[in-house]
């Protein structure tokens, strides 16, 4: 009897996720369903499901209209760029927050975080002007530099809670092994803090990956990444769905396929330390 | 060498004075071991030694040579901790290697040091296991490889065995004593247990709200303690003290008998009690007299073949040559 109930209890539960995972799902599968429509059919309404000739015209007029390869380019070089630096900066950063913190050290991460609860357009003026003075406008080194500022918060942040779960003991220890401050970061501390400092990165890529406000307000072409590159189609002189959706396939599609392959490795890394 | 001078050494945390101006010298190749209750300061004061706490003012002195503003990297001490501090993602080897690597040896010496400690350690059959795999027996052992790789000038025992369950206690207990006697090396060792405190060192310092309450051999602090702390810290069961006209009698404020300085009997003896609790260890017997008229309780050490049951009049006789006097102060009449 009370197996029964597990195992009934057990389907609904199953049901439940797979609905709720579908739904989450849906907006990403319509995509990808309408980039092999014609325009035609991807605005005709009702909506077809299924029952479409699936044509993968839309992928070639993308194609030839503009070079998917360099917008590719420009986004992991901006994301990549940017989360390598970010994790540099911030591992030192969150070592001294965790290990030897001052009496301001909370007040200095709340600060931290609070940057991130300011809308972004707020600061789109300065930042700007300053891309202006320094030449920055359209350079995949001054888009990197500033998605690494906008993400350091977070890095510093996801770093400091890892870190935080470490014995205080073991660095200790390689102190009175005769370990300089240097070695104690590079053998001890960051091997150990691997699948947070993972999770870290793989976090930062993709939120650098998806990055638009600043890409599309700082690029014009030399430097324009993927987010610019589905933006271009959503020309004012009308909507092309099907075009659009071909584009933003191909967009999403790296970081889709990232994030699969590292789906352990996330939620490993962001449920570090929850459970003991 | 290791001798170890402390000078007016302190230590604040804030506004807390956790080690008011405290002297103190460690002569090498001694096995010192600091004891006190829990909040004494013990750890504090080797983790001063070892550098890993800066002092607030005073000098420290390793092997002649100021130590007080060294990083404990350089202090040439190795110490064991109490979680053991392994490193988790390396195995037994690299853990006990990893010193020698920081100390850029090469590569023929660090490994011919670390298969001398494996095999002094009866680790040989473990060196590629990593330490999540192992007991926490064999975990101390590492750590204590680690240590005795370096070949330090001192060691440093932060509770070390206090992990471990009481069988395991003893034995790794014996197997430290033992490094010591091979090793000549100086040892210092923290520990809130004053059994082990009594068995394994040669000098013992006692530690109470950072100061130090006395300094000697287990036996000089078992036979004359200073004071009434030391008296009921140092021996099991705890000394029993007794106030009042029968400490009057011997000209003290306070009179202090070990429970194994007391004979019990049923019909003859100048104290009288009740039995309460019996404690049988089968060796001895530990019996809680109660109603005395002297103190609440009044231990009793007996041979373990002594039988007497709960409720059981009887009677005591306390050894009067060994009976420590205290005054007013609670400081110990010479």
């Amino acid at each position: 009897m009370a197996r029964s109930v597990t195992t009934q209890r057990k389907a609904i539960n199953t049901l439940i996720a797979w609905t709720i995972g579908l739904l989450i799902f849906f907006p990403i599968l319509w995509t990808i369903l309408t980039s092999f429509k014609t325009e035609a059919q991807a605005i005709a309404s009702p909506p077809i499901f299924l029952a479409f000739d699936w044509t993968l015209e839309n992928y070639s007029v993308v194609q030839e209209r503009s070079d998917y390869m360099r917008f590719l380019w420009n986004s992991v070089i901006i994301a990549g760029g940017s989360t390598l630096l970010g994790t540099i900066i911030a591992i030192p950063a969150a070592w001294s927050m965790a290990f030897v913190p001052s009496r301001r050290t909370k007040d200095i991460l709340l600060w931290m975080l609070s940057t991130k609860m300011l809308p972004a357009v707020g600061v789109l003026y300065p930042i700007s002007l300053l891309f202006v003075q320094l030449n920055l406008l359209d350079t995949r080194f001054g888009l990197t530099l500033v998605i690494m500022l906008i993400n350091l918060p977070i890095i510093v942040w996801m770093l400091y809670t890892y870190f935080k779960e470490i014995p205080v003991d073991i660095l200790e220890a390689a102190r009175m092994d005769g370990a300089s401050l240097r070695e104690e970061i590079i053998h001890v501390l960051t091997p150990m803090a691997v699948p947070g400092i993972a999770s870290t990165i793989l976090l930062n890529i993709i939120l650098a990956w998806n990055e638009a406000f600043w890409t599309l307000n700082l690029t014009a072409t030399d430097a324009a990444p993927l987010t610019a590159f589905i933006a271009s189609y959503s020309s004012p002189e009308g909507l092309f769905f099907a075009k659009l959706s071909a584009a933003s396939t191909m967009a999403i599609a790296p970081i889709l396929i990232l994030g699969w392959f590292s789906q352990k490795q996330l939620v490993r890394g962001l449920t570090f330390g929850a459970v003991k | 060498m290791g001798r170890i001078v402390l000078e007016k050494v302190t230590k604040s945390f804030g506004d807390v004075e956790v080690i008011p101006p405290l002297d103190l010298t460690i002569e090498d190749g001694e096995f010192a071991v600091f004891v006190g209750p829990s909040g004494c300061g013990k750890s504090t004061l080797l983790r001063l030694i070892a550098g890993l706490e800066d002092v607030s003012s005073g000098a420290i002195n390793i092997d002649g040579a100021e130590a007080t503003d060294t990083p404990p990297a350089k202090r040439g001490l190795a110490m064991v901790f109490q979680s053991y501090a392994l490193y988790p993602h390396m195995s037994v080897r690299k853990n006990i290697a990893f010193p020698l690597r920081m100390a850029k040896l090469d590569q023929a010496e660090i490994n011919k040091r670390v298969e001398g400690a494996a095999s002094v350690l009866n680790l040989a059959d473990y060196l590629d296991r990593r330490p999540g795999q192992l007991s926490g027996g064999q975990r101390q052992r590492v750590a204590i490889g680690r240590a005795i790789v370096r070949e330090p000038a001192a060691f440093l025992f932060d509770e070390p065995l206090s992990n471990l369950d009481a069988a395991l206690r003893v034995g790794m207990r014996l197997e430290i004593s033992e490094l010591h006697e091979r090793l000549k090396t100086t040892m210092i060792y923290v520990t809130h247990d004053q059994v082990e405190a009594m068995t394994m060192a040669d000098k013992i310092v006692v530690l109470r709200a950072g100061n130090i309450e006395q300094v000697g051999s287990p036996l000089e602090l078992y036979k004359t303690p200073r004071n009434l702390f030391v008296a009921g810290f140092i021996g099991s069961p705890k000394m029993n003290f007794i106030n009042g006209s029968e400490a009057s009698r011997f000209g003290a404020k306070t009179i202090g008998v070990r429970p194994e300085h007391i004979m019990i009997s049923s019909d003859t003896g100048p104290w009288s009690g009740t039995v309460g609790v019996s404690e049988h260890l089968g060796s001895d017997t530990f019996f809680h007299v109660h109603n005395t008229g002297l103190a609440e309780t009044v231990t009793v050490r007996a041979d373990g073949e002594v039988g007497f049951r709960h409720g059981d009049k009887v009677h005591l006789t306390p050894r009067e040559d060994v009976i420590h006097r205290f005054d007013d102060a609670g400081l110990r009449i010479t």
